[in-house]
Formats: C-alpha cells, structure tokens, sequence
C-alpha cells in the first residue's frame, strides 16, 4: 500500500506525456463553429460588383454549396483563390461574403484573377461575420440542402483539404437532398 | 569559419557528454576512482567547448556575419551593438545555445570547487548532468542548429524583433534560464541520492546553494520579465496569467517549496523523499515550460518559433529523464525512510503546511494551463481559462499561504505549542488586526478581499521583523547591538528579506489590483487631463530619429499640487522589420506609477491630435521591489558559510538524519 | 524564455491597445460594466487577450458590438451571451462550472485538502510509533536496573 503512493508520480507524469503528445497533433487556434447543424443566420447584402445581384442567406438552400468568407486584404485567400476557381468550374456552388474590406477593393480582385462565386455580399462593417462567428478569413461554411451549417473550414482550402474533408462531405450532403 | 568552428566545438561537446554520462556513473557504481575523477575532467572539457561554441555565435552575431542564417533572421546593421548581441539569445536556437552553456559551466563548477563531497555522489550528479546536456545538444543538433549557413549570404539581415531591442533582453532570459537550469543540478542531486539510496544532511548541504542559486535567479527573472512587459507593451500590465508566464511560475512554486524542504532535511532529516520528489519536479515544470513555448501546444501571446517536431523531441526529453527519474523514485523511495519524528506543532509542521500550499499553488496553475489542453484531446468542448480562474483559486491559496509564512520561523524545531507561539505572534496580529482596521476606514467594508490583502501583508512584514528583533534580544546583555547585528548570520537575514519581500509583493499586488484607475482621450497639445489626483498635460508633439527607428515623441507635464514632471512617450516605427512599438511614459514612484502611453497620429484620432491612454498605478512598483528584497535575501544566504557553492559539506551528519540502507 | 517569446503575435496585434476614445459610451456606469465584461471575453483572433486589451479589428467590432446591446438595454448577462452564442463558451476568460468542468474548478480545493490529510495522517501515525516517554517510577526502575 505504502509503496504504491510512491508509483503515483510516475502515473501522471505517464497521463500528461499521453495528453501532450495528443495535443501535438491539433490545432488549438481554431474554433469549433456554434453554428454546427443549425441554419445559417438571415441576411441579405449587395454584391460588391456593381449591377451584379448580391445574395442572402436563402439563396443557400436547394442544394448543397459553400460560404466563403474572404476579404481583398487576406493573405491566405489568395492562396486558396486557385482553388476556387477549379471548383467553381467543376460546378460546385460558391458563395462569397465579403468581409471587412472596400466593395471596389474586393470587386478588383474579382476582375483581376477570375470570380468564382456565384454571387458575392458585402459584408463591410463584418456584423454577419460575426454573426457567423468568423474569427479570421478565409474561413468556408458547408451548407446543407436545407441551408443548415455542417462544417466549417479554418483557413484556405488547399487541395488536400478537399480531397480529403470537403468534396466527402458534400457528396454525402448531396445524397441527403 | 567561426561558425564552422562553433558547429564543431558543438559536435565534439556532444561527444565529451555522452561520456560525462556513462563513465563516472559506471565509476561510482563499481567504486572505481579513476572513472569517477574522468567525469570531472569531461565537465571541465564540456563546458568548454559550449563556452567556445555559444562566443562563436556571439562573434557572428556581433560581426555581423549574415552569412550564418540565424544571424541573418535576427540582426541587421543599424541594430546597436548590445542588442546584435542580445540577439544571440533572442531566438530559439541561440536559447538554446544559451541553455546549454549554463548547464556545462554549472557542471564544470560542480567538478571544479573542492568542497569534500563524497566522491561518489559528486560522480553521480556530473554523470547525469552530462546525460542531461547530451540530450539537449542531440536536440540542438539535430532540430535547432544555430550555425547553419546561408547561401548566397544576403547583404543585410532582417532585424531583431523591435519588442524585444531592450534592457530586458540582457537581463530577463539569462536569469530565467540560471533558475530552469539551476533545477537542473537539483535534478542531477535528487537521482544521484536515489541511485545511492541515501539523502542525508551531507546531501542536503552539497544541493542546497544551487537549490538557493536557481531559486535567486528565477525570482529575479520573473521579476524582470513582468517589469519588462509593463513598460513595453503599453497597457502597464504586469502579470497575464499567459501560459508561458505559468510555465516560469510553477518551478518557482515548486522550487520555494524544495527551498524550505531542503533546509528541512539538512537541520532535521526529515521529508526526505518528499525533497526528492520536489527537486525532480522543479526541474520537470521548466522543461515542461519549454515544451510549452516551442511546440505550438497551447496558444499563447510570446509564439515563439513553433515547431511540433521539436515538441515531440522536447516530450522525448520528458520522458528520458523525468521518466526515468519518478521510475527510479518509485523504485528507490519506498526504502528510504526519514528517521527525525516531529510534533503536530513545531517548525518541521509549519515547513510541511508551507510545502502543501505551494504545492497546491503550482498544481492550480499547472491545472488551468493545461485543462483546456486534457479536455481538447479527451473531445470535450473548447473551454478558456483566464486570469478571473486564477483569482478565485489561486489567491486564496496564496493568501492561506502567507497567513503560515509569518508565524512558521517563529516556531521552534521538533515540538513546540500553542501558546508560545502566541506570545509570539501577538505583535504581528496586532499590526495585522490595524492594518485590516485602516483599510476598512479608507475601502469600506465591502472590499473584503483588499482588506484581507493589506491584513496580510502586514501580517508578513511586522512577522518577518519581529524575528529579527527577537534574534537580538536573546543575546541582550551580551555584547553591543552592533555586535548582535552582525553575530546575526547571513542565512537569518536572507530569511527575513525573503519574507519582507514576499509582504511588499503581497501590498503591490493588492493596491494595484484593486485601486487602478485608467483613461483613454483624444488629445491636443495644451489640453488636459485628470488622472488619480494628478493632472496630465500633452505640452508637445515632435517627431525623434532613434538609432534603428523613428519615433513620434510626446511630451507631457504632470502636475500634482505644487509639484511637476515631465514624462513623454513615444510611438516607434521600425522601418527594416516594418514594426510599430510603444515606449510609456512612467513615473516611478514609491506609492505608485502614473503611466501614458500615446497612439499613432491619426490613428482613431482627429489631425493633430493623439488618442492618449493614462493610467494611474498605486504601489504598482512594490510588485517587482518585493521579488528582488527576495532575490537579494537569495543572495545574502548564498554568502552564508555553509550554503555558499562549493563550501565544505563534510561537517557530519546527525545521527537523526541516518538512512535505512537500500537493500542490495 | 518567458517574454521572450514575447510576442511575436503581439507585434502584430499589441502595441496600440484597446479601447478609442470614440468607442466609448456617455454615460460613465455603462461604459464601466462594458469595460467590465469586455475584461472577460477572449479575444478570439489573437488568443489569451481579452478584447479590452486587444487592438485586433475583431476585438474591435465585438467591444461595440457589447455597448450596443448595453446602450440597447441589455443586461450584463445578455450583452454578454450575445457573444458567446456566436463564439462559444470559449471567449468565456472565467470557464463556466458545468460537469467538463468540475475538475477544473474543484481540482484546487481537493488538492489542498488531499494534502492536508496526509500530512495529518503522516504526522499522527509516526507519533505512534513514538515509544510513550516512562513514568517517573519506570524511569527510577531503569537506573536501578542499569546502575546497581
């Protein structure tokens, strides 16, 4: 009995070495979505391109498709903008909300390397970012058929990141419909 | 080529200690005396060529030698000389470097010193502090090297983060580091004593200045650190409760803990193994501090570079030496038995109830650092644990813990009662019982944590005089007061200044954090604003070239009564890094701080205004006075005959200390 | 390395901290308790700062979106749940007491007593074993024995 209070140190020790070495392999920046299987909050904004419709958050339902919060400042959107235009093209519903940026600012890129979305809001003072609690761009929502949020992407979308999260999802999300 | 030769002196450093390892604990092991004196010829040698290595990186830094790639990342030809240098320790790699330097010098000091240490013990400790030092060079080498070479070798190097160009760099890492790796040697002690089976009082003498040594240097760095990041950052925040900061807090709990447990062990032979599992411990929470900081494990506002692989190899690390270390505890402990039996009321119980609560303290700070991390991987929610956790935990803890600190010298050794120890105590709670009295008066009765806080402080300040005072009576009639004062030893005084210093912290951080006051205004020159009985005025705006950088300077005058002072502060940009940095303007007074700090023009302000942030900071100084009243009473029981490094520890030990032998 | 570390994310969200003057609310009770809450949120971009103390955008946006709701009438409560239903309990700097929770918050005060129990037992037991000091008459006993 008495020698056994003597193993405890080493037990623990064993626990926090398990959690830590657990925690390696995740990412604690990111935030889990609270939107998570619920609708997407209601909006409606103007396109950031001038006579083109903009949209609101009816116009995500009917089929499965994606949110995606980006901004002309963003780094990593830029990265991910690529990306987007080959899925675009392959057919897949985009949706852009612009957050926190200029609507000529945004609308230059768009003419500059290419638009991928189907339509575009601007969200300029970022109030429906943060209703969809958006912590940084680019962040990317999978909506359902229904207009329910089902995962949401931190950070750009890099090909692996489809290949291996994105395209499953929606192809079962399409299934569902 | 001094990079070469500094990579080099590295490689070989690896070499000597992966030998300091292996021959001198095989020597004590087969009682070999030629084996056990290689391993203090190989300290010797290790340290060394680390000492070579790490001015080999200086010289490039110095130079400086952008053709090295970590110089390149961190220095740049406008950076003043002291911070090209500073910069040899401002990153991961040169850290490194610089940890390691202070682990061999401090095992080059342990073979070094003639102190008449059983050889065999000394054998021990060197052999795992060479074991220890091979295991961070593997992982210098083969994560972090800081030598590696650039290709083409650019022309200019991208400067030292502007933040971090400041006194505190000279100051705060190097001292955090002596204590982390202070720990180490009483690491090295513990598993020596446990491979040997026995901790006595010889034991305990021969740990304890280095026990004392890292504890100095932790509180002093802590201190500095804080101090830094009040000034620097520009909001006078002194304390975060940031993971990284609790990853330097838990070994000064841990380790002012193993201070009071050694001295224990060393007077009376007693909590033996308990002292063991503290000096393995205080050790394990700075590596664990460095695991923290470098593995992107935790989110923290000081990222450093992060790295997971150099987390897996930091947790391998982990598990190699503490590993082993507890395995050894669980293995060799059992047997070890403390022969010194004491009363329910004495010093030994103060000590231990001292032990429990920061103890407890570290195991609090270790619990909200990392359960957000356990209930991550466990696949629970995501949860925050901020500084509103720590004041309702930990302050009671510390508050039960000063409560004990006054009272407990005051006890005698092995039984003592209740009663004396009131006759004792009376003065204290008295000026306790008024303090408490005065604060209700100017608070109100509302406050009660501030009145429990001023109560306390003066509970630990009256207590720590009154041992002084009661040392010198007791030899009234002999002698002149003079001459009691210095009959006094150092050891009493260190004592005393670390109680002092931990009732001065104690009033700091209770006036600080209850009675700040702050403003946030939008200022023109000739305007005015009040701030905690003091009034501001924004006399000029001018712009100031600095070495590196160029600064927008503004100029106030505070006055307060008849009195007045000029203050400014300035907003920094560094042009090669592209960084914006705030310089505050700080009066530094006894009862406290008034602090300004300005925006950038135009930012969140009309043309030719400024937007202006005042704070009012009463007694915010006693927050860093206070730790170094501890680190200088560090200090004074360093000087102390029998606790100075490397002083004889032959003195025998009592018979109360003696050791069941481990049976074969 | 403590503050060493410092701040290589602070370089890019610090220095100019916090709240502008114009965010602020007229009246001096409001402004406090929105100072007050805001003290507790986290800031969910830069991480360990709370939106008082950070000068990234966001924070920004959710210290007005926090007067807002308070000038609209809300309580401390409400203001405040506004933004953790978007964000989480996570922004909360003081975790809420619920069952993932409860080690977290009893940790502390079952370690102390866990402590103070087994030094009480410690001490206790060992003064068991403390042979009873004899009477004077085992004591007058023994020396007649030993020195006869």
């Amino acid at each position: 009995m008495k020698r056994l209070i003597f193993i405890v140190p080493l037990v623990v020790l064993a626990g926090v070495i398990v959690a830590f070495a657990a925690g390696l392999q995740r990412d604690p920046s990111i935030l889990p979505s609270q939107l998570l299987n619920r609708p997407l909050p209601v909006f409606a904004k103007a396109s950031v391109q001038p006579g083109q419709p903009g949209f609101g958050s009816t116009a995500l339902r009917g089929q499965p498709a994606l949110l995606n919060v980006w901004a002309s400042w963003c780094g990593a959107c830029k990265v991910e903008h690529p990306e987007l235009m080959a899925l675009s093209s392959a057919g897949v519903p985009i949706y852009g909300l612009v957050w926190k940026d200029t609507a000529p600012a945004a609308a230059q890129v768009l003419d500059t390397s290419g638009n991928p979305y189907r339509a575009t809001a601007d969200d300029a003072d970022g109030r429906i970012g943060i209703d969809l609690g958006v912590t940084g761009a680019p962040e990317t929502f999978v909506v359902d058929a229904r207009g329910r949020v089902r995962y949401k992407q931190v950070g750009p979308i890099t090909p692996e990141v489809w290949a291996t999260t994105l395209s499953p999802l929606l192809a079962r999300l399409r299934a569902e419909a | 080529m001094s990079a070469e030769i500094g990579h080099f002196a590295l490689l070989l450093a690896f070499a000597v200690a992966v030998a300091q390892f292996a021959v001198p604990l095989i020597g004590a092991s087969r009682g070999d005396p030629a084996l056990m004196a290689f391993g203090r010829a190989a300290a010797g040698v290790h340290g060394g060529l680390i000492l070579l290595s790490f001015l080999c990186l200086m010289a490039a830094f110095a130079g400086p030698d952008f053709s090295v790639a970590l110089v390149a990342e961190h220095s740049h030809s406008t950076q003043p000389l002291i911070y090209r240098l500073g910069a040899t320790w401002g990153n991961h790699e040169g850290s490194m470097l610089l940890w390691v330097l202070i682990l061999s010098t401090f095992g080059a000091l342990i073979a070094g010193t003639d102190s008449g240490m059983r050889e065999s013990l000394r054998a021990r400790v060197l052999g795992i502090q060479g074991g220890i030092g091979a295991l961070f060079l593997a992982f210098i080498i083969f994560t972090s090297n800081p030598f590696k070479r650039l290709f083409p070798a650019p022309i200019e190097g991208s400067e030292l983060n502007p933040l971090l160009q400041d006194p505190g760099l000279i100051l705060h890492p190097p001292l955090l580091y002596v204590g982390y790796v202070g720990f180490s040697v009483a690491f090295a002690f513990a598993a020596a004593a446990l491979i040997e089976g026995r901790a006595d009082a010889h034991w305990a003498r021969a740990v304890r200045p280095w026990v004392l040594l890292a504890w100095t240097a932790l509180t002093a760095g802590i201190a500095a650190g804080s101090h830094w990041a009040y000034y620097t950052l520009g909001w006078g925040g002194w304390w975060f409760w940031d993971p990284v900061e609790n990853a330097s807090l838990m070994p000064w709990l841990v380790g002012t803990a193993l201070l009071h447990s050694v001295s224990v062990l060393e007077r009376r032979g007693a909590l033996i193994s308990w002292t063991l599992l503290l000096a393995i411990l205080a050790f394990t929470l700075s590596l664990i501090g460095t695991f923290l900081v470098r593995s992107g494990v935790l989110t923290s506002v000081h990222a450093f570079a992060v790295d997971p692989a150099r987390g897996i190899f930091i947790l391998g690390m982990v598990v190699g030496q503490t590993g082993i270390a507890f395995a050894l505890f669980a293995w060799r402990a059992p047997h070890m038995r403390s022969g010194a039996l004491f009363g329910a009321v004495s010093r030994e119980s103060g000590l231990v109830a001292n032990n429990i609560l920061l103890a407890s303290a570290a195991a609090t700070v270790f619990l909200g650092t990392f359960y957000p991390v356990l209930l991550d991987v466990t696949g629970g929610d995501k949860v925050s644990v901020g500084p509103p956790y720590y004041v309702i935990t930990f302050a009671p803890i510390m508050a039960a813990l000063l409560l004990v600190l006054a009272a407990g010298p005051m006890l005698r050794w092995r039984r003592d009662n209740w009663a004396h120890l009131w006759t004792r105590v009376r003065r204290p709670a008295l000026v306790a019982a008024i303090a408490a009295l005065v604060t209700v008066l100017v608070a109100g009765v509302g406050k009660l944590p501030v009145v429990a806080g001023f109560a306390l402080a003066a509970w630990v300040l009256a207590g720590a005089v009154a041992i002084l005072v009661h040392r010198w009576r007791l030899g009234s009639g002999e002698g002149s007061l003079v001459r009691r004062l210095r009959a006094t030893p150092p050891s009493v005084y260190g004592l005393v200044l670390g109680h002092l210093g931990m009732g001065i912290l104690a009033a700091g951080v209770t006036a600080a954090s209850a009675f700040s006051t702050d403003r946030v205004a939008t200022m023109r020159p000739g305007q005015s604003v009040a701030i905690g009985g003091v009034t501001a005025r924004l006399d000029s705006v001018a712009p100031v070239q600095g070495p590196n950088y160029q600064a927008v300077r503004a100029n106030f005058t505070l006055i307060h009564g008849d009195h007045a002072r000029l203050i400014a502060s300035e907003r920094r940009f560094y042009p090669v890094s592209g960084t914006r940095t705030t310089a505050a303007g700080i009066t530094d007074g006894v009862f406290g701080n008034t602090y300004v700090a300005i925006g950038d023009p135009g930012d969140g302000a009309p043309d030719g205004a400024l937007v202006v942030r005042l704070y009012d900071h009463p007694l915010v100084g006693w927050i860093w006075a206070g730790p170094m009243l501890m680190a200088l009473g560090g200090l004074f029981s360093l000087t102390d005959r029998r606790h100075r490094i490397g002083a004889p520890v032959r003195m025998a030990a009592t018979s109360s200390s003696a050791l069941m032998p481990v049976p074969a | 390395m403590v503050r060493t570390a410092l701040l290589l994310l602070l370089v890019v969200t610090a220095p100019a901290a916090a709240v502008l003057p114009a965010e602020q609310l007229a009246d001096p009770v409001k402004e406090a308790r929105a100072r007050a809450i805001s003290r507790d949120l986290r800031c969910v971009q830069c991480q360990n700062q709370s939106i008082d103390d950070s000068d990234a955008p966001i924070a920004h946006d959710l210290r007005v979106i926090l007067r807002e709701r308070i000038s609209a009438g809300a309580t401390d409560a409400e203001a405040q749940d506004y933004i953790v239903r978007r964000y989480g309990s996570y922004v909360l700097l003081k975790p809420p007491l619920e069952a993932a929770t409860l080690p977290l918050w009893l940790g502390p005060a079952a370690i102390v007593g866990l402590g103070a129990v087994a030094a009480f037992v410690t001490i206790a037991r060992r003064r068991e074993t403390t042979p009873t000091p004899l009477t004077p008459a085992e004591t007058a006993r023994v020396d007649t024995l030993l020195d006869p």
